[in-house]
C-alpha cells in the first residue's frame, strides 16, 4: 500500500511533464531557422564542441563528497537508536568519525580543499 | 485538533461501498495525483508572486501591480506566456538528454513534495525512513542539472552545470548531517514521528545549542541546494547568461523555474517540520489557556504559516547578500560548515545519551 503510493507520486510527475509538454507542443508556434538553432554564446559562431575535458577540481570534490556521503549513510541507522545503544556505541562511532576526520585533515593539508 | 484521516477514511469507505475494492483503490490513487498536482501548481504560482513582491519591497519598488488587483494574476499570466512560447532545440545538442533533464528535475521535486506532512493525517508518503527518502529523492535533481548543462552543448551551460554540481553535492553533506543531528534527537526518521515528538516543545527550543547550530547550518546548506540567493553562481546572469538553462525556452524552461520554486518550498517545509514543529501548534508549558487557544488553529494553517515564514527568511537572504565566488562557496562548505556539522553531531549525541534535553 505504502510503496504503491511511491509509484503513484512518480506517475503524477510523469503526467505533469507529459501533459505540460503536449500542451506546449499544441499551443506554441514552430518557425525553425538556422540562426535560431545556434548555441546562445557571443554572437559569433562558436569554436568547437563543449563536450571536452574539464577542470579536475570538480572531480576532486566529487570524490571527497563520496567519502562523507557514504559515512552519512552508515550513521543514519545509529542516529535512530542512539538512545538505546548508549555510550559504548558513541565511543565506537567516535572512532569511525576519527578515521574520516583524519582523511579530511589529510586532504586539507595536501591542499585538496583549495580551489586553484 | 482536526484530524484529516477522518476525511480520507470516509472517502475510502464510501467508495468501497459502491464499487469493488480495486476500482475504489484506483480512484483514490487518481485523486491523490490530482490533489498533488493542484497543490503543486498553486504553491508554485504563489511563490512566484511572493518572490516578486518581496523583491520589490526590498528594492523600494511596488512589484507587479497591473494584472488583476495587486497584480495577483501576474504569475498566471507568466505561466500562459511560457506555454505559448516556441520550444527551440539547438542543432548540435543531445536531443534526448536535453528533453530528459527537465523531467528529472520535476520528478525529483514532486516526489520530495509528496514526503512533506501538510497537516494531521494529511500526508502522502509516510514511510519510516521519511527523511532519508526525501534527502535521496531530492538529490536526484543534481543529475537533472548536470544533464541539462551537458546536453545543451554550450560553454556557458557546461560551466554552470559543473559549478552547480560541485556546489550541490558539497552542501548535500551539511544538509544530511544537520538532518542526522535532528534524527538523533527525535529517535525516528519518519516525518509523522518527528512531528509527534515535538508536541511538548519544538526541536529548536528542545535541543538547546546543537539544535540551533544545526538549524543555521541547515538554512545555509538548504539555500545553496536550491541554487538561489548568495549561492546562485550556477546561473550568474552577469557572467554565464543563465547557466545550465541558457538554451532552454518555453515550457522546458518553465519546468526548471517550477522545480526551483518547489525546491525552495521543500527546503522551507523540511525546516518548518524538523525544527519548528511542523503542524504542531505553539505550546508553552504552564500556559493552559494559551495552549487551548492555539489548538483551535487548524494544523494546515500552522504548517503553511511556518513554511511561508521560512520562505520569507530565505528570500531575505537572497536579496541581502552579494553573490559568492566558487572558491568561497567551497571553502565555506568544506572548511567551516562540515567540521562544525560533525562536531555538532557529537555534541547532540552526548546530549541525547545523557538526557540533557527537556
Amino acid at each position: 500500500m505504502e510503496s504503491t503510493l511511491l509509484i503513484v507520486v512518480f506517475f503524477t510527475a510523469l503526467v505533469l511533464v507529459i501533459a505540460g509538454t503536449a500542451m506546449a507542443w499544441l499551443l506554441s508556434p514552430s518557425k525553425r531557422n538556422v540562426q535560431k538553432e545556434l548555441p546562445y554564446e557571443c554572437g559569433v559562431p562558436t569554436r568547437g564542441t563543449s563536450w571536452m575535458q574539464f577542470k579536475v577540481g570538480y572531480y576532486l570534490f566529487a570524490i571527497l563528497f563520496l567519502m562523507f556521503d557514504v559515512e552519512a549513510v552508515f550513521l543514519f541507522p545509529w542516529a535512530v537508536v542512539v538512545q538505546e545503544l548508549g555510550l559504548l556505541a558513541l565511543v565506537n562511532v567516535l572512532f569511525f568519525m576519527l578515521v574520516l576526520v583524519l582523511g579530511l585533515a589529510y586532504a586539507w593539508k595536501k591542499g585538496a580543499l583549495q580551489w586553484k | 485538533m482536526f484530524d484529516f484521516s477522518i476525511v480520507t477514511s470516509w472517502i475510502d469507505s464510501m467508495l468501497r461501498g459502491v464499487m469493488p475494492a480495486w476500482a475504489a483503490l484506483t480512484i483514490e490513487y487518481v485523486l491523490i495525483g490530482v490533489v498533488i498536482l493542484l497543490v503543486y501548481a498553486l504553491i508554485a504560482l504563489s511563490l512566484i508572486y511572493m518572490e516578486r513582491k518581496v523583491c520589490g519591497a526590498f528594492q523600494c519598488r511596488l512589484g507587479p501591480n497591473r494584472v488583476g488587483p495587486m497584480g495577483i494574476f501576474q504569475a498566471v499570466a507568466d505561466m500562459i506566456k511560457m506555454l505559448i512560447k516556441e520550444l527551440i532545440y539547438i542543432r548540435n545538442s543531445d536531443k534526448f538528454l536535453f528533453k530528459l533533464a527537465p523531467f528529472i528535475m520535476i520528478t525529483a521535486s514532486v516526489m520530495a513534495f509528496g514526503c512533506l506532512p501538510f497537516g494531521r493525517g494529511l500526508h502522502v508518503l509516510d514511510f519510516n525512513i521519511g527523511i532519508f527518502l526525501l534527502l535521496s529523492v531530492s538529490a536526484v535533481s543534481i543529475v537533472g542539472v548536470l544533464l541539462a548543462g551537458w546536453a545543451s552543448n554550450n560553454k556557458f551551460s557546461m560551466i554552470g552545470a559543473m559549478r552547480s554540481g560541485a556546489q550541490m553535492i558539497s552542501y548535500e553533506l551539511s544538509l544530511g548531517i544537520s538532518m542526522l543531528t535532528m534524527v538523533m534527537l527525535a529517535g525516528t526518521m519518519s516525518f509523522s514521528g518527528i512531528v509527534e515528538a515535538q508536541a511538548d516543545g519544538w526541536f529548536l527550543f528542545k535541543g538547546h545549542i546543537p539544535a540551533l547550530i544545526a538549524f543555521i547550518v541547515y538554512l545555509i546548506a538548504g539555500n545553496a541546494e536550491t541554487n538561489r540567493g548568495p549561492f546562485d553562481l550556477p546561473e550568474a546572469e552577469s557572467e554565464l547568461t543563465a547557466g545550465f538553462h541558457t538554451e532552454y525556452s518555453g515550457l522546458q524552461f518553465g519546468f526548471f523555474y517550477l522545480a526551483e520554486y518547489l525546491n525552495l518550498f521543500i527546503v522551507a517545509g523540511v525546516a518548518a517540520t524538523v525544527f519548528l514543529g511542523g503542524w504542531m501548534p505553539l505550546h508553552i508549558p504552564g500556559w493552559e489557556g494559551f495552549n487551548a487557544v492555539m489548538d483551535y488553529i487548524p494544523s494546515v494553517v500552522w504548517f503553511f504559516g511556518k513554511t511561508y515564514l521560512m520562505i520569507f527568511v530565505l528570500m531575505w537572504f537572497k536579496w541581502t547578500f552579494p553573490r559568492l565566488r566558487v572558491d568561497q562557496i567551497l571553502t565555506l562548505e568544506w572548511k567551516y560548515l562540515l567540521p562544525i556539522g560533525l562536531f555538532n553531531l557529537m555534541l547532540m549525541a552526548i546530549i541525547v545519551i545523557f538526557g540533557l534535553h527537556f
